[in-house]
Order: structure tokens, then C-alpha cells, then sequence
């Protein structure tokens, strides 16, 4: 029998047991108020639409969703708790799973706080609702990608510094990917497979056509497949190492 | 009866160090066994072993005839277990834990509430029961990890130093919630505290370097001692089972 509601639960309740997520949350909000409206000029466009919002939005998750999973292990790790919940009757399967949907419920609340953003350039003119309704899926899958992610790296440290750390750098390699910089600069010198490849693992290649209302059925399996992979590897680094 | 606890052959080893070199144990329900040794002889690592953490190196263990290898959550559902130090999480309320173990051990709604209810008598928790456990002292840390372990009454009880840093009075009582509990459940309880294996425990086990030097009754452990020694005759007994000189006579 699966026993994930009670941890969904109490993962989910310790975000709001200390202030630290709170915080966290407080900031994101406020910085994409910032970069939507200050960096990302949603006025000054005179466009109802919300590119601004979804251009930032993966950088902001950025450092939002290693602030959400980094504390996912390595705290267990830390306090020693980890002996007591893998000796309960419970599967490490379900642990790791029921870690990560509290995690990707907290993020998606984040990303519910935004919607007054929505509401703005519903209210100014009649934005493209389709196109705004996938970038909003684009994000929630962005978001729990970047948490399996977090989630697998803080099982390898008892430091939650360290596991934002990692998953901060892994996320941004994992974005920059999908950049023409980088894009550029393999074009230089490397072959066009290569380059391709490297466009193919990035996230951002996968969130813009979402981001223009294009909900393609090989980009959301792409995200699917790096939520099962992580969570996958997140389970093998528990099994492997949970005495460590 | 078949044994509550059946470990065979258990070995541990960790990179080229060998923690615990081949225990045998059974423990039936009635008795209270008390583990001992001298720190780092491989008591945690046993119990470890024991209650499905760590995976042995060789051997293996049952838990009232269910294998802990081959089906963990039937085995771990047999067992209560309070880890060393009584890990529990400190921004949780002892309500909001206690909670949270009766739900993954599969309780709802009133079942649970009385389970609950039932553990922190026995732990004597109800005037902390709405207090986040980082607030609690020691002593009442150390009975949540306890109520946490009995709160679905398993046959097989085991606790990795469960008096350790409580004061007399803390020690006194949950030597006596031991007692009570001991008629129907298998209990094994890790210890260096001699005068505990003689006030609560049936059996005593020394372990030394990773291997059983004593199994016997505390009477029996007692009776090694030279009739020439009268205070502290355990001591005495422990120190000739467990310092190296010993080792290398035999």
C-alpha cells in the first residue's frame, strides 16, 4: 500500500513551520514583480501578453527551487532523522516521491501568487489566454524539474548550503544550454550534432515553444522523463547511502 | 513460537575495517536483552542491521518470521524502533509527530487518535503534547522518540540507548515503562550502563570488536566476577570480557 499522503503532508507543512520558505517566496514574488514589470517593461510593450513574466521566470526558479529542495535530505541527513523514517513501513520510492510533490505543491503555489500579473493584462486588453495558460505549465513542469533535481542532490550532503549550491549550478548548466551563446560558440567549433545535443538536454529548448501557447506532447515527456530520472537516482542515493 | 528476533550470521563491513564479524541472536517475546560493549564494538551497527537500515554485508535477519531483506515493509511493520540520540523532527509539534508516525504506520481518524493517545500516556507527554519538539528538553525528546516506537504496540521493540544523558528520575521511569512492556513484546536494548542490564534486562550480550564474548543471564554475568570483589562486580566482568589484553590470551 502506498502511504504518500502523510508524507506529502508533513513535507508540505514544514515550508510553512519556519519563516526561511516564507522568505524565500516573499522574494520571489517580489523580484518577479521587478523583472516583469521594471527589466521586462509589460507596460511599456503595449502588449497584453505575459513575455516578460515567462522570459525571467525560469532564471527566478533558478534560485527558488534549490531554496525549496535543498532541505529535503540533507536536513534528514543533518538530524539524523533519516534512521527513523526509512526503519518506518515505508518504501524509499514513496519517501523520495512524497519529498518531491510537497516540494513542487510549495512551487506551484509560488506560481499561483502570480497570477495577479494574469489578471493585469487581462484587465489592460485581451492577451493570448493560451498561450499564457502554457507558459503557466511550462513553469509548473520547469519548476518540478528543477526540484527532482535539488531534491537527488541534497541527498548527497548533510549541508543545506551545499545541496543549493549544487542544484543551483546543475539547474544553470541545464539552462544555459539552450542559449545562443552557448549555441554560438559550439557552432564555432563543433559539429552540428553536437550542438544539437546539447540544445536537445537544455530546459529552456523545451519551455519556450510552451511559453507561445505551444504545448507539444515530446516536451512535457522531456520533463517527465528528467523528474523520473532524478527522482530514480534520488531513490539509488538513499538505498546507496542513507548510513553515510 | 518462532523467535521475534532471528538474526543469523550477520556480518558488516565497511571498506576494509569489519564491524561486526558474524552474530548469531534470537530473542523470544518476554525477553528484555540487554546489548552491551565498549563504544565502537559494534552494538549500532547490529541494531542497525537488525531493524533494515543498514543491509548486512552477509547473513540475515527475520522479524517474527518475516525476512527483512526480502520484504522490508512486512518486517518493519513488526518493530518499533528508537534510533541513538531519538531523532524526531524539531519543528513539529509532539501532537503533529506522533500524527505523522500513526498515519505512515497506517492509523486513520479515530484508530489513530487513540494510538496517540495510548503512547503518550504511557510516556507521560501530555503536558508538552502542543509544543514543537525543538522546545523540549532532553528527557521529554527522548520520550517522544519512546512514544513514537510503542505507538503501534509491535511485537519487537528495539532502542539504541534509550536512557542515555536522562537524569535518575528520566532513567527511572522508562526503566519502568520497559518493565511494563516487557511480558508480551521481544525487546533489545543497547546500553553502557551496567546497572541498567541488572535492573531491567532478562539477558545480557557483550559484544567486543564485532563478535558476541558473552550471552547469559545477568546472574550468570554476575557469577563470572571473583567471589574477592564485592562493589562493582559487573565492571569487572565487562572490563576482562572487552579490553584487548584479554583478546590476545585467547
Amino acid at each position: 500500500m502506498s502511504r504518500l499522503a502523510p508524507i506529502v503532508r508533513r513535507e508540505f507543512s514544514a515550508y510553512f513551520n519556519t519563516p526561511l520558505a516564507a522568505v524565500f517566496l516573499v522574494m520571489f514574488l517580489f523580484l518577479t514583480g521587478i523583472f516583469t514589470f521594471n527589466v521586462g517593461q509589460l507596460y511599456e510593450r503595449g502588449q497584453a501578453d505575459l513575455r516578460p513574466f515567462f522570459d525571467f521566470n525560469p532564471w527566478l526558479f533558478l534560485f527558488l527551487a534549490p531554496a525549496i529542495s535543498m532541505r529535503l535530505w540533507a536536513e534528514e541527513r543533518r538530524i539524523g532523522t533519516i534512521e527513523l523514517v526509512t526503519t518506518l513501513p515505508i518504501s524509499i520510492r514513496d519517501l523520495v516521491v512524497g519529498k518531491w510533490l510537497a516540494a513542487w505543491a510549495f512551487a506551484c503555489v509560488a506560481l499561483v501568487l502570480t497570477l495577479p500579473i494574469w489578471l493585469t493584462v487581462e484587465y489592460l486588453g485581451e492577451p493570448d489566454r493560451g498561450a499564457i495558460l502554457g507558459g503557466y505549465v511550462g513553469s509548473a513542469l520547469m519548476a518540478g524539474a528543477f526540484l527532482a533535481i535539488g531534491s537527488a542532490l541534497s541527498a548527497v550532503t548533510k549541508n543545506q548550503v551545499v545541496a543549493f549550491v549544487l542544484c543551483a549550478v546543475v539547474c544553470f548548466l541545464l539552462l544555459m544550454a539552450g542559449y545562443p551563446v552557448v549555441l554560438d560558440f559550439l557552432g564555432g567549433w563543433a559539429s552540428p550534432g553536437v550542438a544539437e545535443a546539447v540544445a536537445s538536454v537544455s530546459l529552456l529548448t523545451h519551455f519556450e515553444p510552451m511559453e507561445r501557447g505551444v504545448i507539444d506532447l515530446r516536451d512535457v515527456l522531456f520533463f517527465a522523463a528528467v523528474v523520473a530520472a532524478f527522482l530514480w537516482l534520488n531513490i539509488l542515493l538513499i538505498e546507496w547511502k542513507k548510513a553515510d | 513460537m518462532e523467535a521475534a528476533i532471528a538474526a543469523q550470521g550477520l556480518r558488516k563491513r565497511f571498506g576494509s575495517f569489519d564491524a561486526v564479524q558474524g552474530i548469531d541472536l534470537t530473542v523470544k517475546r518476554g525477553e528484555v536483552l540487554g546489548f552491551l560493549g565498549p563504544h565502537g564494538a559494534g552494538k549500532s551497527t547490529t541494531m542497525r542491521m537488525i531493524t533494515g537500515f543498514l543491509a548486512p554485508t552477509a547473513g540475515g535477519v527475520r522479524i517474527c518470521d518475516t525476512d527483512m531483506l526480502s520484504e522490508p515493509l512486512k518486517a518493519k511493520a513488526h518493530m518499533g524502533y528508537l534510533p541513538e540520540g531519538a531523532p524526531c523532527y524539531p519543528d513539529m509539534t509532539v501532537a503533529e509527530f506522533l500524527g505523522f508516525i500513526g498515519a505512515v504506520r497506517g492509523f486513520d481518524g479515530p484508530e489513530r487518535a487513540r494510538r496517540v493517545e495510548a503512547a503518550v500516556e504511557r510516556t507521560n507527554l501530555h503536558g508538552v503534547f502542543h509544543q514543537p519538539i525543538e522546545t523540549l528538553s532532553k528527557g521529554f525528546k527522548r520520550r517522544v522518540g519512546l512514544a513514537q516506537a510503542i505507538l503501534h504496540d509491535p511485537p519487537v521493540l528495539i532502542m539504541d540507548e534509550p536512557t542515555d544523558g536522562l537524569d535518575p528520575n528520566q532513567k527511572h521511569q522508562v526503566r519502568e515503562l520497559i518493565r511494563t512492556m516487557a511480558k508480551n513484546k521481544a525487546i533489545v536494548l543497547s546500553t553502557h550502563i551496567l546497572e541498567e542490564v541488572e535492573a531491567v534486562c532478562t539477558r545480557a550480550v557483550i559484544i567486543n570488536r564485532g563478535t558476541i564474548v558473552f550471552d547469559g543471564t545477568p546472574q550468570a554475568l554476575d557469577a563470572k566476577a571473583p567471589a574477592s570483589i564485592a562493589r562493582n562486580r559487573l565492571d569487572h566482568v565487562f572490563r576482562t570480557l572487552t579490553t584487548a589484553d584479554t583478546e590476545s590470551r585467547r
